[in-house]
């Protein structure tokens, strides 16, 4: 079970709470729990967002493993210059 | 619309084109005969990109009409490599990092150049200040600035130029 | 997708060592092809009659006159990029369409309204000129708070804050981050300051203007020729905004002049191709100066309140901020990476930051280098240095006292890995600039920066030719010598010569697609995948040898170029060389080959600290910079020279927007500096030689260590030379750029108060 942090104002869509314990083997999987638990987050992270796993940020690949002690933020989408 | 005739020397070459009025030296260089190395940042000259020699002088091409060059000897950075053998400045240029997207490579050799065969050991400020009308953006000037001295150093035929 | 991690691996034999590239003499030499330096048969020149008011309905555009005129080939307006269901699904592309070509209202001044192609610019120009637009000029805002404030100019009836809401608003999105009690914190704290920042918006200030050349055919298909930072963004796009199927349209990155994020998005591509499919003809679209700064993407401009607070022995307790980004006619002003970049240099117990997006009457923003961070770290550590000063603490002490650390929590929320910030701090600390004696009216200032860094999606190709060299194709266009750290990085992995690896930028037609190149993505993830194609081609020269040697694939290596028996019980061969292989690739099993494909993740963040010291003229206000220090944690740089490079151009951009560069705008709303003349950005004798020193703490989610370089440079220098002249003069300036007159007035309104 990862212990999965929504960036602070994302809480909003979620009534409140900042924290999600899920139980999924990789992003992908980790989002779509995510939407389903709380459903109003769903349009967002469809949009896109960043993963960031134990401090690495992921923009894209949805297969990236989650272990279960594995740190999780979800982070608003980024780009560089 | 009335076009002028023009001769001139560009690169020791004998070279005859027609203008428009209104086209600049450095359009008809791009756009007529096809010499694309002068670049155009701005066209109103403040980027120095389009720098050529003429009569020995640094111009702005893009400040100089097409028809003003008949009968004058224009320099551009097509000129500046003899064949296969580079100018120092450029081999320089190219061993010290001097250029990034390159851009305005070209205008700061042409300019470069002329201030060493005028000024062979110029200072740093020296430099700077003679290429304070060509910008670049990508490198900062540290490396343009240092490529020029340790070029000097070796036209000068000091052999420790690093 | 199991890398071969070796981020400790020492013994580097042309990573490191690069001396020249391998585009290098066609650029010193005039050859290589820009944007606008392609010509075609028959090819029309364009151009783009723009907006000259802030906010006005167009009424009507009569286009008669200038088609009537002899020499145009073709008009274009809005009408002729007409909506189609894929387009409509993605607002971002909608937005895009709009900017490319207004649509109902004009939104700033420079908006692109109309396009002429003729038979030479000079026609083109007169054309514009006989195009009869009739606006109804509407009230319009230009400023971030004024836009945010109640009864603004409404730019688009249809933005709500967030997507929720019923008023029109210009606030496209609030962001909020942060963690921790932040009351609390401010209550432990000993000392607390709170300040107001404003930034001015910077533009790019690439020296090539937007360039292209596009030729769309009887049968439908189309090339573009462009500079661009990202080719199969250009298709992409283009193909979207004009209806056409991707596969249609093939599209070629010229060599390009310099981008700095400005070259990530689409401008005058979907024009150039609506006319050359109208005319049947290529058409070439050239922007002019004037048109790159009133319409293309400078920076957001900011307005940036901080509150942070420490205990008399330095400990941040907490840090609080808001930023008001206005980021022009469109949402996307990056706000929400200015809140997560803020304080990410530290670790305050409770951190919040707060950002708005908010839209005005201005160009779209576009990506420039750490997109977002400059303005945020100007104002951070414009107050950390001013905590540091009131409590009497060297000002890099006290940010290595609190500097973020490997393992330590990020402002932005998730743990660090390895990262390199306490090492730039102490670099610079030990640096001789940092004790050199300094005389009247000048000031020392420290600054230091963070970036997250990319990777992408990213595509490469390695080819192994008939005499053993190289080609290596990528997709991703050379901002700055990344082609060099492409060879490099190839022939490190197959032990061959640096000079018998070609690198060539692929056209979109011949390789995967490529996501744009950012300042730091390209050296991280298109290096990343030259690696591991060069990994799989070696596989295919190992199993070559094997065949020729009649034993099993996994009993041959790869070692200095060479095919070599992994082991004594292998049997005795003598090496294979790449250019014995390569001579018998076709009897052997045809062409040898090996590519990559990949969503690179796990750039790495980079740190900077850098030193400054600045003189000011009390007369004038000129500020002079005397020396500066850059020192950057590059992972492991693969062009020292080159990263050298990137971060000197970065600071000396950082150094251009904290004393100059500025979008000024009259009380019409329209920009009075478009060009260089007034836009002035720095100049060979503004400045001295810029000192570097790089520091690596390898990044582990490169097999070399590798982490991007090109963008942390530039979040450093507004705040450090805002320190320097706070330092100067005692007065902290808290309005960016400190031009002369602004220096002046700030030197009357608090004299000399000793910081
Ligand atoms: S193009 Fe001539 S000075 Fe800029
Ligand atoms: S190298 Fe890009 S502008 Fe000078």
């Amino acid at each position: 079970m990862a212990k999965v942090v929504l960036w602070g104002s994302l809480s909003r869509l979620a009534d409140g709470r900042k924290e999600f314990d899920i139980d999924a083997p990789d992003i992908g999987r980790m989002l779509a729990a995510l939407g389903s638990e709380a459903p109003k987050l769903k349009p967002i992270l469809d949009k896109g967002v960043t993963v960031s796993i134990d401090g690495t940020l992921y923009r894209l690949d949805r297969f990236k493993t989650i272990d279960p002690d594995s740190e999780v933020f979800i982070l608003p989408k980024m780009a560089g210059g | 619309m009335t076009h002028s005739h023009v001769t001139t020397t560009i690169n020791g070459d004998t070279v005859d084109y027609l203008c428009d009025a209104e086209e600049t030296l450095l359009d008809v260089l791009r756009d007529r005969l096809g010499m694309t190395g002068a670049k155009e940042g701005c066209g109103t000259g403040d980027c120095g990109a389009c720098t050529v020699e003429m009569d020995g002088r640094i111009v702005c091409s893009c400040l100089v009409l097409g028809a003003e060059a008949d009968g004058r000897s224009i320099r551009t950075i097509e000129g500046m490599a003899k064949g296969e053998e580079l100018h120092p400045l450029q081999r320089h240029f190219l061993e010290g990092a001097a250029l990034q997207c390159g851009i305005c490579t070209p205008g700061i050799l042409v300019a470069a150049r002329a201030l060493l065969e005028k000024n062979p050991n110029p200072s740093e400020t020296e430099i700077r200040y003679w290429l304070a009308g060509n910008l670049c953006r990508c490198t900062g000037y540290d490396k343009i600035i240092r490529a020029v001295q340790n070029a000097a150093a070796e036209m000068r035929g000091e052999s420790n130029a690093a | 997708m199991p890398l071969d991690h070796n981020p400790d691996k020492k013994d580097f034999k042309v990573v490191g060592h690069v001396k020249t590239r391998p585009d290098g003499v066609d650029k010193v030499t005039g050859r290589a092809k820009f944007g606008a330096d392609m010509f075609a048969p028959g090819m029309l020149h364009a151009k783009i009659l723009r907006s000259p008011h802030a906010h006005a309905r167009i009424k009507s555009i009569d286009t008669s006159k200038a088609e009537a005129l002899p020499g145009v080939k073709a008009v274009v307006t809005a009408a002729d990029f007409p909506d189609n269901p894929d387009l409509l699904a993605n607002e971002e592309l909608v937005n895009i369409r709009y900017n490319v070509m207004a649509r109902g209202k004009v939104l700033y001044d420079g908006h692109a309204v109309a396009a002429v192609a003729a038979v030479n610019p000079r026609v083109a120009r007169q054309a514009l000129k006989l195009i009869e637009v009739d606006y109804e000029v509407l009230p319009h805002v230009v400023d971030v708070e004024l836009a945010m404030a109640p009864g603004a100019p409404i730019l688009h009836e249809d933005l709500r804050t967030n997507g929720e809401g019923d008023e029109p608003t210009n606030v496209a999105r609030t962001i909020e981050i942060g963690h921790g009690d932040i009351d609390a914190g401010f209550k432990e704290a000993d000392f607390i300051v709170e300040r107001t920042f404003t930034a001015g918006a910077a533009h790019q200030g690439y020296i090539e203007p937007h360039a292209c050349l596009a030729n769309v055919s009887g049968d439908g298909s189309g090339e573009i020729w462009c500079c661009t930072q990202g080719h199969f963004m250009v298709r992409d796009f283009c193909a979207q905004i004009c209806g056409m199927e991707v596969s249609k349209l093939r599209v070629t990155a010229s060599e390009i002049g310099g981008g700095f994020g400005g070259k990530t998005t689409i401008f005058i591509e979907p024009v150039a191709l609506a006319l050359s499919r109208k005319t049947g003809r290529p058409v070439k679209l050239v922007m002019t100066r004037d048109e790159v700064f009133r319409a293309t993407g400078p920076t957001a401009s900011s307005s940036t309140h901080i509150k942070m607070g420490c205990t008399k022995d330095g400990v941040i307790t907490a840090a609080y901020a808001e930023l008001h980004y206005q980021g022009g006619a469109f949402p996307g002003a990056p706000s929400d990476m200015g809140a997560m970049t803020a304080f990410a240099c530290y670790q305050p117990k409770a951190v919040k930051a707060l950002g708005w997006d908010v839209v005005t009457n201005r160009p779209k923003q576009a990506a420039y280098r750490a997109p977002g961070a400059p303005m945020a770290a100007f104002a951070v550590e414009s107050v950390v240095s001013e905590l540091a000063a009131k409590i009497g603490m060297d000002p890099i002490d006290f940010r290595l006292k609190n500097a973020a650390t490997s393992g330590s929590r990020s402002s932005y929320g998730p743990t660090y890995s390895d990262i390199g910030l306490v090492e730039t701090l102490e670099a610079a600390k030990a640096h001789p600039n940092y004790s050199i004696p300094l005389g009247p009216n000048q000031g020392r200032g420290v600054a230091s920066g963070f970036w997250f860094n990319f990777g992408g999606q990213t595509a490469v190709s390695l080819n192994v030719n008939i005499d053993g060299s190289v080609a290596l194709s990528v997709g991703t266009p050379d901002i700055g010598g990344s082609r060099a750290s492409m060879c490099a990085m190839a022939a490190e992995e197959l032990g061959i010569p640096y000079e018998n690896v070609q690198t060539i930028i692929a056209d979109t037609g011949s390789l995967g697609y490529n996501d744009v190149t950012d300042g730091s993505r390209v050296t991280f993830a298109s290096g990343l995948a030259t690696i591991e194609a060069a990994r799989n081609a070696k596989k295919v020269l190992c199993a070559r040898a094997a065949k020729i040697w009649g034993i099993p694939e996994d009993a041959v290596k790869w070692e200095d170029g060479c095919a070599i028996p992994a082991g004594p019980n292998a049997g005795e061969f003598p090496p294979l060389s790449i250019k014995e292989l390569a001579a018998q690739a076709g009897e052997t099993g045809g062409p040898i080959a090996g590519h990559y494909e990949i969503s690179a993740d796990g750039a790495g963040p980079s740190f900077a600290t850098h030193i400054v010291d600045a003189e000011v003229d009390r007369e004038t206000g000129r500020i002079t910079i005397l020396r500066y220090l850059i020192v950057q944690d590059a992972g492991k740089a693969v062009s020292p020279t080159y990263v050298e490079g990137q971060m000197q151009g970065g600071a000396v951009q950082g150094i251009g927007w904290a004393l100059n560069e500025e979008y000024i705008y009259n009380d019409k709303g329209l920009l009075e500096n478009p060009g260089f003349l007034d836009y002035r950005i720095p100049v060979a004798s503004d400045l001295p030689m810029i000192d570097t020193q790089i520091v690596e703490v390898p990044n582990p989610g490169h097999p070399y260590g590798v982490r991007g370089v090109g963008e942390t440079s530039i979040v450093p220098p507004l705040g450090a030379v805002a320190n320097a002249v706070a330092a100067a003069t005692g007065t902290r300036p808290q309005e960016l750029p400190v031009s002369p007159p602004r220096l002046l007035k700030l030197m009357k309104d608090q004299p000399l108060a000793a910081e």
